[in-house]
C-alpha cells in the first residue's frame, strides 16, 4: 500500500509543470533587456529589492496575512469542532458543505458584493440607520482588506481542521473521560494535539493566498497601499518589467519555502510527541 | 453517488462533443476585444452577410493583458482593439501587420481629424474605433461650485470624497496637466513635482478605483471622481445629479483602434471585418450601445442633437490644443511605475 | 443546573455561533442574488424587480460556452488531481527519511506558494516554448497542476491518522491486499479525498489569472468572462448565471445527501 512509486506521477507532473516553469522565472529574474532587445545577465533586479520601500510592502503584506490567518483560526476552529461533534453524535453529515458552498460563486463577484454592503450608502449603513445606530465607514481601510481575506479564505481553515477532527476516534475521548478528565482537559490534552496537522494545513492554506492576493486589496483597500501581490501584478502587466517581477516572486517563494521548512520540522516534532502520548 | 457523478459527467461531455463536432468549413476569425465593448448583434449580422466566416469572439480586461497574449502568440488573433499608446508599443515591437486599405474602403468615412495621429502617423496600422477624453465626474448636490480645474481634486473641502483612478499613467497624467506640464513628460523635475502633489493628495482620496468607480458615483459614494468620457455619460444616464467636466488645463485624448496583429492568418478576412465595423449603420449600433464617441462623422451626425452637440462629448479636437494623446516610451513606463510605487508606499 | 439543561445551553450557543458565521459567509451571496433581479444595469440603483437578465443569459453564446468550459475543466481537473494526489500521499508516506519527505512536501507546495500571476505567466512561457497550441488542453493541464497540492494537503493528514493495525488485521484474516485496501483503508481516508475533490473543484471554478494566461483560441471560462466585463461595468447577467449555478449545486447536494443518508453504510461519502 505504501509504495514509493505511487509518488512518481505526482513528482513527474510537478517537474514538468512547476519546476521547469519556475526555472524559467528564475532565469528571467537574472536578466535584463539590452538596447537591441537581447537578454543580458544581471543582478540588478535583486539589488533593487534591498530598497527600504520594498521592505515596507513586504512587511505590510505579511502583517495583514498573519492577522487574517489568526482570525480565520479563531473563527474556524470552533466551527470545525462543533461540526465534527455534531456529526459524530447524530451521524448526520453534510453540514460542513454549507461553509464551502459560497466559494462556488465567482470570487470577484463576491468581493464586489462586499462593496455594496460596506459602502457609505450601502446595505449595512442603511440597516444601521434604520436601527438608529451610528454609521460605520470601514471600506477602504486595512480592516476591510482583512475582512475580505477572512471572508474568502475561512473555508480553507475549516475544511482541513474538520477533516482531521472527524477522524479522531471517540473511544480515545471516552477513555479520557472515564479516567476523570473534564471537558477542558479532554480538549487540551486529546483533541487539540491530535488536530495540529489540520491546523498547520489550514494556516498554510489561508496564509499563502492571503499574502499574494491583489484583488482583495485593490477592491476593498481602496488602493491606498500596495501589497506584494499588487507589486508583482504591476511589474508583469503594467510596468512591463518581467525581470523585476520574477525577482520579487523568487524572493517571496524562497522566504515562504523557508518558513514552511520550519513548520515542517515543527509538525514532525508534534507527530512524534503524539505517538508517544498514545502509548 | 458514484453513478450520479458518472451520469452528470457523461451528459456534460457528450453535449460538449456534440456542439464541438458540428462540421464547420468556415474560416474562423479570432476577434479579441475589451469586454462589453461591442453591440453583440453586430457579430451575428456579420456572420449572416459573410457566410464563409465564423467569428470567434474573445474579451480581455486591459490593454496590457491583451499585449502579453499577443506578444507570446497565445492565439491566432486576427483583430484586436488596443489604445493609442499600446498601438505604438506593439508597432515598435513589430507585432502589427500593415493594413491593405484597398480592402477597407469605409476608412474614407473616418473624419480627417482622426487620421494620421501620433500613434500611427503614416496611417499604416490602425483604424480608429472609439475615442474620448478624460475628465471629472461630479455630484451637483455635493459640489456647488463650477468644476474648472483639476485642482478641485486637491481641495481639502472634499477630503475623503474623491475617487482617483488606480492606473499610474492616467493619474500621473492629469497631475502633470494640473501643474501645467505635458502628460507625456519625461522631465525628472516635473515628474517629482507630480509625485509630491499626489502624495500630498493622499488623505483627500477616498479610494484609488478601477471600473467600480461608475457604480460608486451612481450610488453617490463620493463628490468627485476622475473618469473617461463614455463612463461619465453612462453614469449621468443613471443618476441625474451627476455632471461631467473637462478641466481647462487640458486632458488626455484617447483612441481605441482596430489593428491586425502578426498572429493573424486571415489578413483579408480580418480587413473585411474592420471594413464592416466602419460601415455607418454598424458603427451607429456600436456607438449607441457603448456610449463613447465615434470617429465617423456621418454616424455622429445621425446621433441625437443632445449628444452630438455636447462639447464635452464631441469636443472639436482641431480647435482645442491642450488635449494630448499618451505616447509610449519603455524607459518612461518603468519610471512612472517607480513613482507610482513611491506614492503608494508613503503614508 | 442539571446536565441536560447544560447541554441544551451549550447546543444553543453552538447553533447561534454557527448561524452568525453562516450569515457572514452568505450575506454577499444573497446580495449578489438579489441584484440579479434588478431591472437596472447598475449596482448603484434599484430599478425594480425583473427577470430580463435571466432571459438575456440564454441568448449569450459566449457566456454559455464559458460556463461549459468552466464546469468541464473543473470536473476533469479535480478528478485527475484527486487520483494523482491521493496516490502521491501514499507514496510520500512510504519514504522513511524525514529529509526526503520534507523535500517532496516543499515541491508540492510551490504551486500553492507562488502568486497566481507568476504561475500563470510561467506556464504560458512553458507552453509557448514547447509549442502546444493554447486552448482547452493547456488550461486543463494548468488546473490539474494547481489542484494536486490541494488534494495532497487534504489527504495527507488522514493518512497520518490511519490505523495500520486494522489493515494488517484484515490481511491476517486472509483478505487480499487490494480488497483490504478497498474495504479498510479507503473508507478511513475517504473524507479527506472528498474534501480534496471539493476543494480542487472549487479552486478550479474560481480561478481567473492562471486560466487567463494558459488558454487561447476561443476557450475561456466564467472568471475570464466576468473580469473582462468588469472593465465596462458588471452586467447583471453574470449575477443571474451565478444564481442559477448556485441553486443547481445546492439542489444537487441536497438530493445526493438525501439518497446517501438513507443508506447509512454509504454515509461516509458525505462526511
Amino acid at each position: 500500500m505504501f509504495k514509493k512509486y505511487l509518488v512518481y506521477p505526482h513528482l513527474f507532473w510537478m517537474l514538468v509543470f512547476v519546476l521547469v516553469p519556475i526555472l524559467l522565472v528564475l532565469v528571467y529574474s537574472f536578466e535584463t533587456t539590452g538596447l537591441n532587445g537581447e537578454a543580458i545577465f544581471t543582478l540588478e533586479n535583486y539589488q533593487k529589492l534591498v530598497d527600504a520601500n520594498y521592505l515596507n510592502i513586504f512587511i505590510r503584506s505579511v502583517y495583514l496575512a498573519v492577522i487574517s490567518s489568526i482570525i480565520c483560526l479563531a473563527l474556524g476552529y470552533p466551527i470545525s469542532v462543533i461540526l465534527a461533534n455534531r456529526e459524530k453524535r447524530t451521524g448526520k453529515s453534510g453540514l460542513v458543505w454549507i461553509f464551502i458552498l459560497p466559494m462556488w460563486m465567482n470570487m470577484l463577484l463576491r468581493t464586489y458584493s462586499w462593496l455594496t454592503i460596506l459602502e457609505k450608502n450601502g446595505i449595512l449603513n442603511n440597516l444601521l440607520e434604520l436601527l438608529n445606530l451610528p454609521q460605520v465607514n470601514i471600506l477602504y481601510t486595512s480592516g476591510a482588506v482583512v475582512l475580505g481575506m477572512v471572508y474568502n479564505f475561512l473555508p480553507f481553515m475549516i475544511l482541513p481542521i474538520y477533516s482531521v477532527l472527524i477522524k479522531i476516534d471517540n473511544s480515545i475521548i471516552e477513555a479520557a473521560e472515564d479516567l476523570g478528565a473534564n471537558s477542558f482537559t479532554v480538549f487540551s490534552k486529546v483533541t487539540l494535539p491530535l488536530s495540529i496537522p489540520g491546523v498547520v494545513s489550514g494556516v498554510t492554506m489561508v496564509f499563502l493566498p492571503a499574502v499574494t492576493t491583489f484583488i482583495i486589496s485593490k477592491l476593498l483597500g481602496g488602493g491606498h497601499y500596495m501589497l506584494i501581490g499588487n507589486l508583482i501584478e504591476n511589474q508583469f502587466l503594467v510596468a512591463d518589467n518581467w525581470n523585476f517581477g520574477s525577482a520579487i516572486s523568487i524572493l517571496m517563494m524562497v522566504l515562504i519555502l523557508l518558513s514552511m521548512a520550519i513548520t515542517n520540522v515543527f509538525e514532525k516534532d508534534t507527530s512524534t510527541e503524539k505517538k508517544g502520548g498514545k502509548k | 453517488m458514484k453513478k450520479f457523478i458518472c451520469v452528470i459527467l457523461t451528459v456534460v461531455i457528450l453535449t460538449g462533443f456534440m456542439t464541438a463536432c458540428q462540421p464547420d468549413t468556415r474560416t474562423q476569425l479570432n476577434i479579441y476585444n475589451v469586454g462589453d465593448y461591442i453591440n453583440e448583434d453586430v457579430i451575428d449580422i456579420f456572420e449572416e452577410e459573410n457566410p464563409d466566416i465564423k467569428i470567434n469572439y474573445e474579451t480581455y480586461y486591459a490593454n496590457e493583458e491583451m499585449y502579453v497574449k499577443v506578444a507570446n502568440k497565445s492565439s491566432d488573433y486576427d483583430v484586436v482593439f488596443p489604445s493609442d499608446y499600446m498601438i505604438q508599443k506593439m508597432e515598435a515591437e513589430g507585432l502589427l501587420n500593415k493594413l491593405n486599405f484597398e480592402n477597407i474602403p469605409n476608412y474614407e468615412k473616418i473624419s480627417p481629424e482622426f487620421k494620421g495621429l501620433d500613434y500611427d502617423k503614416n496611417q499604416e496600422y490602425s483604424v480608429p474605433y472609439m475615442w474620448g477624453t478624460m475628465g471629472i465626474l461630479y455630484n451637483k448636490k455635493l459640489v456647488k461650485e463650477d468644476v474648472k480645474s483639476w485642482k478641485i481634486l486637491w481641495d481639502e473641502k472634499y477630503a475623503k470624497n474623491v475617487f482617483m483612478l488606480d492606473t499610474e499613467r492616467d493619474t500621473l497624467g492629469i497631475t502633470l496637466k494640473m501643474l501645467g506640464y505635458s502628460l507625456n513628460s519625461g522631465n525628472e523635475e516635473e515628474l517629482n513635482a507630480a509625485k509630491d502633489a499626489l502624495i500630498k493628495q493622499k488623505p483627500i482620496v477616498l479610494a484609488y478605483c478601477g471600473d467600480e468607480v461608475k457604480d460608486k458615483m451612481i450610488n453617490e459614494e463620493a463628490a468627485l471622481s476622475v473618469v473617461w468620457s463614455g463612463d461619465a455619460y453612462y453614469c449621468m444616464s443613471q443618476n441625474e445629479n451627476l455632471a461631467y467636466a473637462i478641466p481647462e488645463e487640458g486632458t488626455n485624448l484617447w483612441f481605441d483602434a482596430m489593428v491586425i496583429p502578426t498572429t493573424s492568418k486571415h489578413q483579408a478576412e480580418a480587413e473585411r471585418f474592420i471594413n464592416f465595423m466602419c460601415r455607418p449603420d454598424i458603427a451607429k449600433m456600436n456607438v449607441e450601445y457603448i456610449e463613447y464617441s465615434t470617429p465617423i462623422g456621418e454616424v455622429k451626425e445621425q446621433l441625437d442633437d443632445s449628444v452630438k452637440n455636447d462639447k464635452m462629448r464631441y469636443p472639436d479636437i482641431t480647435k482645442v490644443d491642450n488635449m494630448e494623446i499618451f505616447t509610449y516610451d519603455k524607459e518612461l513606463t518603468k519610471r512612472y511605475s517607480e513613482i507610482w510605487q513611491d506614492i503608494k508606499i508613503s503614508n | 443546573m442539571s446536565k441536560k439543561s447544560k447541554g441544551a445551553v451549550k447546543s444553543f450557543i453552538e447553533s447561534t455561533y454557527l448561524f452568525i458565521i453562516f450569515l457572514f459567509l452568505y450575506l454577499p451571496v444573497v446580495v449578489l442574488m438579489v441584484y440579479s433581479f434588478n431591472a437596472s444595469k447598475s449596482r448603484g440603483s434599484w430599478g425594480g424587480f425583473s427577470l430580463k437578465w435571466y432571459g438575456e443569459l440564454f441568448s449569450d453564446s459566449a457566456l454559455l460556452s464559458a460556463f461549459y468550459y468552466t464546469v468541464i475543466i473543473a470536473i476533469i481537473s479535480s478528478l485527475v488531481a484527486c487520483v494523482i494526489g491521493t496516490a502521491a500521499s501514499f507514496g510520500i508516506n512510504a519514504f522513511r527519511k524525514k529529509s526526503v519527505r520534507a523535500m517532496i512536501n516543499t515541491v508540492t507546495n510551490i504551486p500553492v506558494v507562488s502568486p497566481d500571476i507568476v504561475t500563470g505567466v510561467a506556464l504560458m512561457i512553458l507552453f509557448v516554448a514547447v509549442k502546444i497550441p493554447r486552448g482547452f488542453t493547456t488550461m486543463l493541464l494548468s488546473h490539474i497542476t494547481f489542484n494536486i497540492p490541494y488534494v495532497i494537503l487534504s489527504v495527507m493528514p488522514k493518512i497520518g491518522q490511519l490505523d495500520k493495525n486494522i489493515y494488517e488485521a484484515a490481511l491476517d484474516l486472509g483478505a487480499k491486499p487490494f480488497f483490504a485496501f478497498r474495504k479498510v483503508i479507503i473508507p478511513q481516508i475517504l473524507p479527506g479525498i472528498i474534501n480534496g475533490l471539493l476543494l480542487s473543484f472549487t479552486m478550479s471554478i474560481d480561478d481567473f489569472i492562471i486560466s487567463f494566461f494558459t488558454t487561447g483560441n476561443g476557450v475561456s471560462n466564467l472568471s475570464i468572462y466576468v473580469y473582462s466585463m468588469a472593465k465596462r461595468g458588471l452586467n447583471p447577467k453574470i449575477n443571474a448565471l451565478s444564481t442559477i449555478m448556485f441553486i443547481v449545486v445546492i439542489c444537487l447536494l441536497f438530493i445526493v445527501n438525501k439518497r446517501t443518508s438513507k443508506d447509512k453504510s454509504k454515509n461516509v461519502l458525505f462526511s
